[in-house]
C-alpha cells in the first residue's frame, strides 16, 4: 500500500501487464491543450447567434422543445401570447411539423380483427366473458405500410391479451379447489406476472391460508410471485407466516429484521432489534444482530447523557466543539469516533472497543478523533508501547506513514509531523513524505545518512534564504568528514 | 431529429415511429385540451421518442410534474397521468384527486400506465376510492426504446433484481413482448440461441407466443439473421470493473440518463466575452451523447488513451479549414466558405464540449486513487491473489470511501475467484457492517442471493479456466489501434462478447466446456421460415445479429461489441437490446436494500 510513485513504475515495467497509465503524460495533456486552444482561437471570430441551422438547445442542453424542457414552460402560468409565439417558432426548427399528420387509423371499411387466443381453455373462456368484443383494428388505408401493418396486427394481438382478462371478467365463478389451482397454473403458463397476481389476490381472498400455502409449496413460480406481492404490500405477518410455514428461517428472519428500518423511534426500534435476536440467523449474522441491538442500546444512554450535557454548558469539549448531529443510528465506527472525540479519557471508549473492532481499525479512529482536537498527548501514547524490560518503543500497525498523513489532514505543526516521519522505516517513504509535509530537518537529516550531496544541494533551493536550515545544509555540505556517495 | 436511429444496419426510425403513433392514437382519444401530470422519471424515455411539438399538435396544452397535494391550475378539459405502475405512485395520483376543486370546471382524469397495466395498482387506487374517477385506463407498451442507430432499451430499473433475486419473470415477459413488436417490424427472426436461465424463459415465451398468435403469417422479410439472449449473470464480472473507453467514463463519472449527461458548469463557461462574469452558470450543463454527432460517434467507443489525439487531429482540420477563409478571394469562394460556416460551427462547438469532457475526465483517471483501483481490479481479473483480503480495499473502508465503491470491488474479487474462502468473506462483511451500518447485512444478503458475493463452494476456482479458455485477459492490449475488445478495459475482454463472439466463429460447440461451468442453460432454437422469406446471402455479406442483455449491459461491452460489427472480416453485425443500460455503480445500487 505504501509504494510510492516511484516503485509503482517499477512494479509495472516489472509486472508482467499493463497497467491502464498514460504514457507519454505530458504529451497528452498538451494534446488537449491545444484543442482547447484551437476552439478558443475560434471562437473570436465567429458570430455566435448565427445558429439557425444547429439543434436550438437551452443552456442545460435541453434542446428547446424537449418534454422535460416544456414541463417547465407550460407548467408556469404566465403563458402570454409572446411566448407562445416564440415557442412555435422554436419547434419549427424540429421536423414533425413536416410529417404528416397521419390519417385516421380506424375505418369502416376491411375490418381487421386481431386476436390473442392461448390454446388453453382458461383464456378463450376469459375471452368469450368478456363482454366488450375484441378490438378491431383497421388497416391504414390507402398507404401501404406493411411495415406497420403487420406491427399492428402484433401489436393489438398483443393488446387483447391477458392484460384485459382481469378486468372484464369476474374469477368468482372458479369456485371448486380444482378450478382454481388450473386458473393458477394457466396463469403462470402465460408468464405474465400481473395475471399471476390478480390469481394470486383471488386465491388469497377465498382460500385458507393453510390451503393456499401447501398448494404453492409445489408452485415454485407462483410462491416467489407472491412473496414478492406480500412484500410490496408490506403484509408483513402474512410473509412470515408464509416463511414458517416453508421453514425457510433466514428468509423469515432477515424479513423480520428489514422491518425495523419502518421504526423511528429510536426506543422502539431498540425493543424490536431485541426480539430479532433470537431469530435463526446464521452465526455469522447472529452477532452481527446482537452487535446492532447493543449498539443502539448505548447510543441511547450516550445520547441522553450527552444532550443533556451539550444543553448545561459546563463541558468544555461541548462548548468547544457543538455536536454536529445525534449519535443515534450510527455505525460502529463512526460511534467509536465520537467516544474517542467527546469520551476519550472514560470507559465508554473501552466498552465500544471491546466489540472486535480490529486494532488498526481502533487505532485510525482514535488518532483522527484525538488529532482533531490536536491532544497531541493522547496520539503520542496510542503509539507508545512498553516491553517487559520497562524500555518504551513506539508501534503504529497501520504504519507511520498513515499517521502523518492523518496528522497532516488535522494540521498538525511541523514538530510533531517531524517526530513520527522520522519512525516511518522506509527511506524513500520518508523522504518523500518529509518533502511533502516540508519537514526540514528529517530531509537533511536523511540526505545526510544516504551520503546523497546532489540531492541535498537540490534540497537547499527549497528552504528559506538565511534560514536555520539553510545554515545547516550548508555546514554538511562543506563537512570535510562526509564521503558524499555523489 | 431522430436521422440518426436510421444510420445503423437496421433502421430504427421504424420502431420510432410505430411508438409515436400509438401515442398520438391515445392522446386523440382523450377529446379536446389536455394536460399531461408525467411521473418524472418517464419524461427521459419519452423524449427519445417525442417532443413537446407532438404532444402539443395533439392539444396538450400544460403539462406538469406528478406531486403530492393538489393539481396546478390548468383550464384544460382533460387531466391525463403518464406514470409507470408502481404503487406509491398510485397514492400521490389519488392525493391530487381527491383535492381536486369540486366548485372548479369540472374535468375529465386519465391515466396511461407505462409500460404496463397493473392490477396491483388498480386495486390501490380502488382502495383509495379514485379508480372510478377515471375515464381511460389504457397501457402504453414502450418496451424498447431506440436509443441509438444500433441500441435499444427498456430501461427497466429493476429488472435485475427482478430477474435474480425475486424470481419475478414480469420484465421478462415484458422483453419477450418487446421482441414480438420487433419480429412484427423487421420480421421473423429465423435462428435464436441463448444461455442463461432468464434466456430459455424468455425464448420459450416468444415461441408460445409466436404460436398463439392466431393472425396471418408475418409477411415482412427477416432483417436480423439471428438473435442471441444472454443472461446478466452468465458475465456478473464485466459491469463491475471500471469501463475505460470514453463513453463509459463518462457515466461512471457523472452517469449518463437516456443519453443525456449533466456536468459540472465551470468548464462551460459562456461563450462571449461579453456574458462573462455577469453570473456563471451554476446549474449543470447538460449535453445529449449520441451518434447524431459527428465527433462524439468517432470518439464514444474508443479507449479514453486514444481520444487525446484525436481531438487533437480534429481542431487541427478545423483550424485549418477556418483559415480557408484567408485563402477565399473571389466571390464564389467566399460564398462556398460561407455555405460550410453552419457545418463548421456545429464542429468546433462539438470540439469544445467534448475537449472539456475530456480534460475532467483526465482530472479523475490521473488521481492516484484511480490508479490504485484500477491495478487492484486488473489484479483481480488476471488472477493475482484473489484469496486473500486486499489491503487496498481494507483502505477504502477504514477511510470510508463510498460504500458502492467498496462493494463492487469485493463483489469484482469474488467473482474473480469463483467466491471468497469464508474467513475472507466473514472479514469483510464485518468491517464493511461495522463501518457503514448493520442495517447493510440486507444488502449484502441481496448481493449473496444474486450470486456476486458469495462464499467458495466445493474449494474450487474456475475463473482461471474460463479466463483462458475464452481469452478474458489479454497481455499486449493495443489502446490506440486496438486488435481485439480488450481494449475497452484495457487488458479485460468482455466475458459477455466473448461469448458472442465465438458463437458467430467458430460456434459455441468449441466452448462446451466453459459453456458448462456457467450458469444455465444453453440452447438453439429455430423459426422456420416461408420459403418465400428466406435469405440468400450474397457473398461477403454480413450477418446481423440482435443481441440482448437480460439484467443490462454496459457502455464498454456496447463498444466491443461495435468495435466487432466494424472488423473488415468479422461477418457480424450486432443490434444491441437490453432491460437496461447500466454500469457497476447503478447495478449495485438497485442491489442494495433502501431505508425507508
Amino acid at each position: 500500500m505504501n509504494r510510492t510513485k516511484g516503485d509503482e513504475e517499477e512494479y509495472w515495467n516489472s509486472s508482467k501487464f499493463k497497467a491502464f497509465t498514460f504514457d507519454d503524460e505530458d504529451d497528452e495533456l498538451s494534446q488537449l491543450k491545444e484543442s482547447k486552444r484551437a476552439v478558443n482561437s475560434l471562437r473570436d471570430f465567429v458570430d455566435d447567434d448565427d445558429e439557425d441551422d444547429l439543434e436550438r438547445v437551452s443552456w442545460t442542453g435541453e434542446p428547446v422543445g424537449s418534454i422535460s424542457w416544456s414541463i417547465k414552460e407550460t407548467a408556469g402560468n404566465s403563458g402570454s401570447s409572446h411566448e407562445r409565439e416564440q415557442l412555435k417558432n422554436r419547434n419549427s426548427f424540429s421536423t414533425y411539423t413536416q410529417l404528416p399528420k397521419p390519417p385516421s387509423t380506424y375505418s369502416l371499411s376491411s375490418f381487421f380483427r386481431g386476436r390473442w387466443c392461448p390454446s388453453q381453455s382458461l383464456a378463450c373462456s376469459f375471452a368469450a366473458l368478456s363482454d366488450t368484443p375484441a378490438k378491431s383494428y383497421a388497416p391504414e388505408l390507402g398507404r401501404p405500410k406493411g411495415e406497420y401493418r403487420e406491427y399492428r396486427k402484433w401489436s393489438s394481438s398483443l393488446h387483447t391479451s391477458s392484460i384485459f382478462i382481469w378486468q372484464v371478467c369476474s374469477l368468482e365463478r372458479f369456485r371448486s379447489l380444482q378450478d382454481k389451482i388450473q386458473l393458477l397454473e394457466e396463469a403462470v403458463s402465460m408468464h405474465d406476472g400481473n395475471v399471476i397476481t390478480a390469481v394470486l389476490i383471488f386465491l388469497k381472498r377465498t382460500l385458507s391460508k393453510e390451503i393456499l400455502f401447501r398448494e404453492l409449496e409445489v408452485r415454485q413460480v407462483a410462491l416467489r410471485h407472491l412473496i414478492h406481492f406480500l412484500k410490496e404490500i408490506g403484509d408483513q405477518k402474512l410473509l412470515l407466516d408464509l416463511f414458517r410455514f416453508l421453514d425457510r428461517t433466514e428468509e423469515l428472519a432477515l424479513s423480520h429484521y428489514r422491518e425495523h428500518l419502518t421504526i423511528q423511534d429510536p426506543e422502539k426500534r431498540k425493543e424490536f432489534l431485541k426480539t430479532c435476536i433470537g431469530l435463526p440467523f446464521s452465526a455469522e449474522d447472529s452477532a452481527h444482530i446482537q452487535d446492532h441491538y447493543t449498539l443502539l442500546e448505548r447510543q441511547i444512554i450516550i445520547e441522553a447523557n450527552d444532550r443533556h450535557l451539550e444543553l448545561a454548558g459546563q463541558t468544555e469539549v461541548f462548548r468547544k466543539h457543538p455536536r454536529k448531529a445525534s449519535i443515534l443510528n450510527m455505525p460502529l465506527v463512526t460511534t467509536l469516533f465520537y467516544s474517542c472525540f467527546y469520551h476519550y479519557t472514560e470507559a465508554e471508549v473501552r466498552a465500544t472497543r471491546r466489540r472486535k473492532i480490529p486494532d488498526k481499525q481502533y487505532v485510525l479512529t482514535a488518532l483522527a478523533a484525538r488529532a482533531k482536537l490536536r491532544a497531541w498527548h493522547d496520539v503520542d501514547a496510542l503509539f507508545t508501547t512498553k516491553n517487559w524490560l520497562g524500555y518504551t518503543k513506539k508501534r503504529a500497525p497501520i504504519g507511520f506513514h498513515r499517521v502523518v498523513e492523518i496528522l497532516h489532514k488535522n494540521s498538525a505543526p511541523v514538530q510533531i509531523l517531524q517526530e513520527y516521519v522520522n519512525l516511518v522505516e522506509d527511506v524513500d517513504t520518508k523522504l518523500n513524505l518529509a518533502t511533502k509535509f516540508k519537514c526540514h530537518d528529517v530531509v537533511i537529516d536523511t540526505c545526510r545518512d544516504l551520503k546523497d550531496r546532489q540531492q541535498l544541494l537540490a534540497y537547499r533551493s527549497k528552504v528559506d534564504k538565511g534560514s536555520a536550515e539553510e545554515e545547516k545544509i550548508d555546514a554538511l555540505l562543506n563537512s570535510s568528514q562526509i564521503r558524499w556517495k555523489n | 431529429m431522430a436521422a440518426h436511429l436510421s444510420y445503423g444496419r437496421v433502421n430504427l426510425n421504424v420502431l420510432r415511429e410505430a411508438v409515436r403513433r400509438e401515442l398520438r392514437e391515445f392522446l386523440d382519444k382523450c377529446a379536446g385540451s389536455k394536460a399531461i401530470v408525467w411521473d418524472e422519471y418517464l419524461t427521459g424515455p419519452f423524449g427519445l421518442i417525442a417532443q413537446y411539438s407532438l404532444l402539443k399538435e395533439h392539444e396538450v396544452e400544460k403539462m406538469f410534474t406528478l406531486k403530492g397535494s393538489r393539481l396546478p391550475a390548468a383550464d384544460v378539459k382533460n387531466i391525463i397521468f403518464f406514470v409507470r405502475p408502481r404503487l406509491e405512485l398510485m397514492d400521490i395520483i389519488a392525493e391530487n384527486v381527491l383535492s381536486e376543486d369540486r366548485r372548479g370546471p369540472a374535468r375529465d382524469f386519465h391515466i396511461l400506465f407505462v409500460p404496463r397495466r397493473s392490477l396491483l395498482c388498480e386495486q390501490r387506487l380502488k382502495d383509495l376510492g379514485v379508480l372510478g374517477s377515471f375515464i381511460h385506463r389504457e397501457e402504453y407498451s414502450l418496451d424498447l426504446i431506440p436509443f441509438d442507430g444500433d441500441l435499444l432499451s427498456m430501461e427497466s430499473e429493476s429488472a435485475f433484481k427482478e430477474c435474480y433475486l425475486e424470481s419475478d419473470q414480469t420484465s421478462l415477459y415484458h422483453a419477450a413482448k418487446g421482441l414480438m413488436t420487433l419480429q412484427a417490424l423487421y420480421g421473423t427472426i429465423p435462428q435464436i440461441f441463448g444461455k442463461g436461465e432468464c434466456a430459455r424463459q424468455v425464448a420459450n415465451m416468444m415461441i408460445r407466443m409466436k404460436r398463439e398468435f392466431t393472425g396471418s403469417q408475418n409477411s415482412i422479410f427477416p432483417v436480423f439473421d439471428n438473435l442471441l439472449l444472454l443472461d446478466r449473470n452468465v458475465d456478473l464480472l464485466s459491469p463491475l470493473a471500471t469501463q475505460l473507453t470514453y463513453e463509459g467514463l463518462i457515466d461512471e463519472i457523472y452517469g449518463i440518463q437516456n443519453s443525456y449527461v449533466k456536468l459540472p458548469p465551470e468548464k462551460f463557461a459562456p461563450k462571449k466575452q461579453g456574458d462573462g462574469g455577469k453570473d456563471l452558470p451554476t446549474e449543470a450543463k447538460k449535453l445529449q451523447l449520441n451518434s447524431a454527432e459527428e465527433l462524439y460517434a468517432e470518439i464514444r467507443d474508443k479507449n479514453f488513451n486514444a481520444v487525446g489525439s484525436v481531438l487533437s487531429k480534429k481542431a487541427k482540420v478545423i483550424s485549418a479549414a477556418f483559415e480557408e477563409r484567408h485563402n477565399a478571394k473571389t466571390v464564389g469562394e467566399i460564398k462556398q466558405f460561407v455555405s460550410q460556416l453552419p457545418h463548421m460551427q456545429a464542429a468546433r462547438g462539438s470540439l469544445a464540449n467534448h475537449t472539456s469532457i475530456a480534460e475532467l475526465i483526465k482530472d479523475v483517471t490521473t488521481s492516484e486513487d484511480f490508479f490504485d483501483k484500477l491495478t487492484v481490479e486488473q489484479e483481480f481479473m488476471s488472477g493475482i491473489d484473489t484469496d486473500k483480503v486486499n489491503s487496498y480495499i481494507e483502505d477504502c473502508i477504514a477511510q470510508k470511501h463510498p460504500l458502492i465503491k467498496v462493494l463492487r470491488l469485493v463483489c469484482l474479487q469474488s467473482v474473480c475467484n469463483s467466491g471468497l474462502k469464508q474467513k475472507v468473506l466473514d472479514y469483510y462483511k464485518r468491517e464493511i457492517l461495522q463501518t457503514y451500518g448493520y442495517e447493510h447485512i440486507l444488502t449484502l444478503h441481496n448481493l449473496e442471493k444474486a450470486g456476486l458475493l458469495k462464499p467458495q463452494t466445493g474449494g474450487r476456482n474456475n475463473y482461471p479456466t474460463i479466463r483462458k479458455t475464452l481469452r478474458l485477459w489479454m497481455d499486449d492490449v493495443n489502446e490506440q489501434n486496438p486488435t481485439d475488445i480488450s481494449y475497452v478495459y484495457s487488458g479485460y475482454a468482455p466475458l459477455s462478447v466473448r461469448l458472442a463472439q465465438l458463437l458467430s466463429r467458430p460456434g459455441w460447440r468449441s466452448i462446451e466446456e466453459v459453456l458448462r461451468i456457467l450458469p444455465g442453460p444453453h440452447f438453439e432454437e429455430r423459426q422456420p421460415l416461408p420459403t418465400g422469406l428466406q435469405k440468400k446471402r450474397q457473398p461477403g455479406e454480413n450477418r446481423v445479429t440482435l443481441i440482448f442483455f437480460l439484467g443490462g449491459v454496459t457502455f464498454a461491452e456496447i463498444a466491443a461489441l461495435r468495435f466487432l460489427s466494424q472488423l473488415e472480416d468479422g461477418g457480424t453485425e450486432y443490434v444491441i437490446a437490453t432491460t437496461k443500460l447500466i454500469n457497476g455503480a447503478s447495478w449495485i445500487e438497485s442491489l442494495m436494500e433502501k431505508p425507508f
